[in-house]
């Protein structure tokens, strides 16, 4: 058995893993809330919004624009204005469309939908196969706690993922939008008689998820000091495990399900013999699990259907 | 009949007066004209045959930089042939896509091997890809020569005429790494982090057997998915071990993720990386991070080798945009051997993949290139190298080996 502050210091490095998987699963989450999708682009949308990210602030360098917090609050807008638009065109394109078909049908467009972003910025961004780095704009150093390394970067990383999702919390409890959405996922004809504007509100569903992706997208940037353009696919598939374990269609599944994902894959890996090599094997056999023995999640409000 | 007694008439009247009608006058100069018009181009076509090549490589996917520069080289070195009066034959190219992934690579393998056009292929820069395929090509009969993969068993675990190798192996490359190491740096314990693919995995067991006899120890290996983003569980774990040298054996997406992550999480050691990290984006991408990395690559850098200021030279002539990376001039002097044994014997499947297998001392631009029974080039040459201010440097002409610059590592090890 690893020491304590190795357990602990492995479950820092899972915590941190957690954020950033728990704000791509809200996306997922919030998709298949209102409208029942599973929205496979996601993880591709999570991607773009790290490439958004690093241009904007290229950008802003180039220009001899703004210090970091100057640089880093304008590009966490501009990629959370790109990419939630981009989500809205997605859903447009992809899923209001087929809402009549097949759910196969929205799945297949949606994965589609992902290969052509992936393989677009891999064609169009410069030298876009090769992984890019990423300025680290945040405070270097740290400090250790009870043999815990602590970098100042991780605790403002984490600041902004926790900051995001209280901010996804409000929006959705305390604002007219919010009530709006809460209408239309638990009954969007009902919601429709009320006076909810459905096209809005789902517009508004995909505005928001996909600027959570961007949010995390730059963070992931932040924390690796590097991005690269195949990192949505794994994103994608963890970020909606995560959503799966926590219960498809809540916000706080999602947040449960993101960091009890990270956590797992990093004591996996730590604590199991040889444990590196099935890290994932260990983590999506717990979501196995989940969607046999509690197909609702942890804290799920919807059931998935058992195909 | 008639239109042959009309001609038969014609000829006798012709015969009879030995006088040339306008009409002949006529057909003759058309005859004549066209004759002059087509000439150039008639030679061309009655003399050179188009023969087809494929080059297979990843051109997406985490390694693309590599595959792409590869694909270059390869395109650079069937260029260079076509604009040669000398050639016997006109080449056209199939470059076939294999995402650095064994499935994918099988595919490729097949489309290229059936298409009876092709007469032979430069293929893989991935071990999982070159040793998926070898049975592809073996049972199509097409040869293809490796110019970037490094698994031992692509050319030593049968005796397939079709398959040859123009780089080196990993065995030779571990022994150097290690022995520098241990015997040269004075480095005594490892902690290995590998990815769990073919070239990851047997990557480690040749530095692990090599690192012991030169009297190292390994700490601990630890094997992790190809593509992995985060390392801090397993580095986390290595650094419990107190090492005085973190490996890896992967490629280099992956190198980065591992060193940055390494200097994020305050380990203390020595960076050392095989010949899938050398690359010019792994100095970009891991930007400071990556001074001091060492890395080994068969063969020397390409402007250092016999022929490499011309190839970089056309390389930029010919303004490809990507680099064309450590392993581009092997998949050109490939394509160039490939093209030799074309001219040689001519567009047969069987007698080029024999031709291929009997290279012994071709002149190319990484020097004489001499293939063992299994059609190995016996490369003896390892070079080391170590990154400084941002670009791999041979470790003979580095600042480190000069004593003005001191490894990471080394520094470490005084503290």
């Amino acid at each position: 058995m690893p020491p304590p502050e190795l357990l602990l210091q492995q479950a820092f490095n899972g915590l941190m893993l957690g954020v950033m998987y728990a704000l791509v699963a809200v996306g997922f989450t919030l998709f298949f809330g209102v409208l029942d999708v599973i929205h496979f682009s996601h993880g591709d949308i999570f991607m773009l919004g790290a490439f958004a990210g690093l241009s904007v602030l290229t950008g802003l360098h180039a220009a001899g624009i703004g210090g970091a917090v100057v640089a880093l609050t304008l590009a966490f807008v501009a990629s959370i204005l790109i990419t939630g638009f981009i989500g809205v065109a997605a859903e447009r394109v992809c899923v209001k469309p087929l809402a009549r078909a097949s759910p196969l049908m929205t799945l297949l467009a949606t994965l589609s939908l992902g290969l052509v972003i992936r393989e677009s910025v891999l064609i169009f961004y410069p030298r876009g196969a090769d992984p890019k780095p990423f300025p680290q704009l945040l405070p270097q150093g740290g400090f250790e706690v009870a043999g815990v390394a602590v970098r100042y970067e991780n605790l403002v990383i984490l600041a902004i993922g926790f900051g995001a999702m209280v901010a996804v919390d409000l929006v959705i409890s305390r604002t007219r939008m919010g009530a709006a959405i809460r209408a239309v996922a638990q009954d969007p004809e009902a919601a429709q008689m009320m006076g909810v504007n459905l096209d809005r509100t789902v517009d508004a569903t995909f505005f928001i998820g996909s600027g959570l992706a961007a949010v995390a997208g730059i963070l992931s940037g932040l924390y690796y000091s590097e991005i690269h353009f195949i990192m949505g696919i794994t994103g994608g598939v963890i970020g909606f495990s995560a959503a799966a374990i926590g219960g498809l269609g809540n916000v706080y599944g999602a947040i449960v399900g993101g960091l009890l994902f990270g956590v797992l894959q990093t004591t996996a890996a730590a604590l199991i013999p040889r444990g590196s090599e099935f890290r994932d094997v260990v983590a999506f056999a717990v979501v196995m699990l989940f969607l046999i023995l509690k197909p609702s999640g942890i804290l799920g409000e919807k059931s998935v259907e058992r195909v | 009949m008639p239109p042959r007694a009309s001609a038969s008439r014609e000829s006798s009247s012709r015969e009879a007066t030995g006088r040339l009608s306008r009409r002949d006058l006529l057909r003759g100069g058309t005859v004549l004209g066209m004759g002059l018009a087509l000439a150039p181009a008639l030679p061309a076509f009655a003399q050179k045959k188009t023969v087809k090549l494929a080059f297979i490589g990843p051109l997406t996917g985490g390694t693309a930089s590599n595959g792409l520069g590869g694909r270059n080289s390869f395109l650079l070195a069937v260029q260079e042939r076509n604009a040669d009066p000398k050639s016997k034959y006109h080449y056209e190219t199939e470059v076939l896509d294999d995402e650095c992934k064994p499935t994918v690579a099988v595919q490729a393998a097949l489309k290229a091997s059936s298409d009876p056009q092709i007469v032979a292929g430069v293929t893989h820069y991935c071990s999982v890809t070159a040793i998926a395929t070898v049975d592809t090509y073996h049972k199509a009969g097409m040869p293809a020569m490796v110019w970037g993969a490094v698994l031992p068993e692509i050319t030593y675990s049968h005796d397939y005429v079709e398959i040859s190798r123009v780089n080196g192996t990993m065995i030779n490359q571990n022994s150097v790494a290690a022995d520098f190491a241990v015997k040269t740096l004075g480095f005594k314990t490892f902690a290995l982090i590998h990815d769990t693919t073919d070239y990851g995995r047997a990557h480690a067991k040749w530095f692990t057997e090599f690192v012991e006899k030169a009297g190292g120890k390994i700490l601990s290996t630890q094997g992790t998915a190809k593509d992995q983003k985060d390392y801090a569980a397993e580095l986390t774990r290595a650094k419990a071990d107190k090492p005085e040298v973190v490996w890896y054996g992967g490629l280099t997406p992956d190198g980065v993720r591992v060193k940055v992550q390494m200097d994020k999480l305050g380990i203390r050691a020595q960076f050392q990386g095989t010949s899938g990290i050398k690359s010019d984006t792994f100095n970009e991408t891991a930007g400071p991070s990556a001074e001091g990395t060492l890395a080994f690559v068969e063969g020397a850098p390409t402007e250092k080798l016999p022929g490499g200021k011309k190839f970089l030279e056309a390389y930029a002539k010919a303004g490809f945009k990507e680099p064309s990376e450590a392993y581009g001039p092997f998949a050109y002097v490939a394509a160039n051997l490939v093209i030799d044994a074309i001219e040689a014997v001519g567009p047969d499947r069987a007698k080029v993949a024999a031709r291929l297998k009997r290279t012994k001392n071709a002149n190319t631009i990484i020097g004489p290139v001499e293939f063992d029974d299994h059609g190995q080039n016996t490369v003896a040459l390892i070079s080391k190298y170590v990154s400084q201010d941002g670009k791999w440097v041979l470790w003979e002409d580095s600042e480190y080996a000069a004593g003005k610059r001191t490894l990471p590592g080394l520094k470490f090890k005084k503290l």
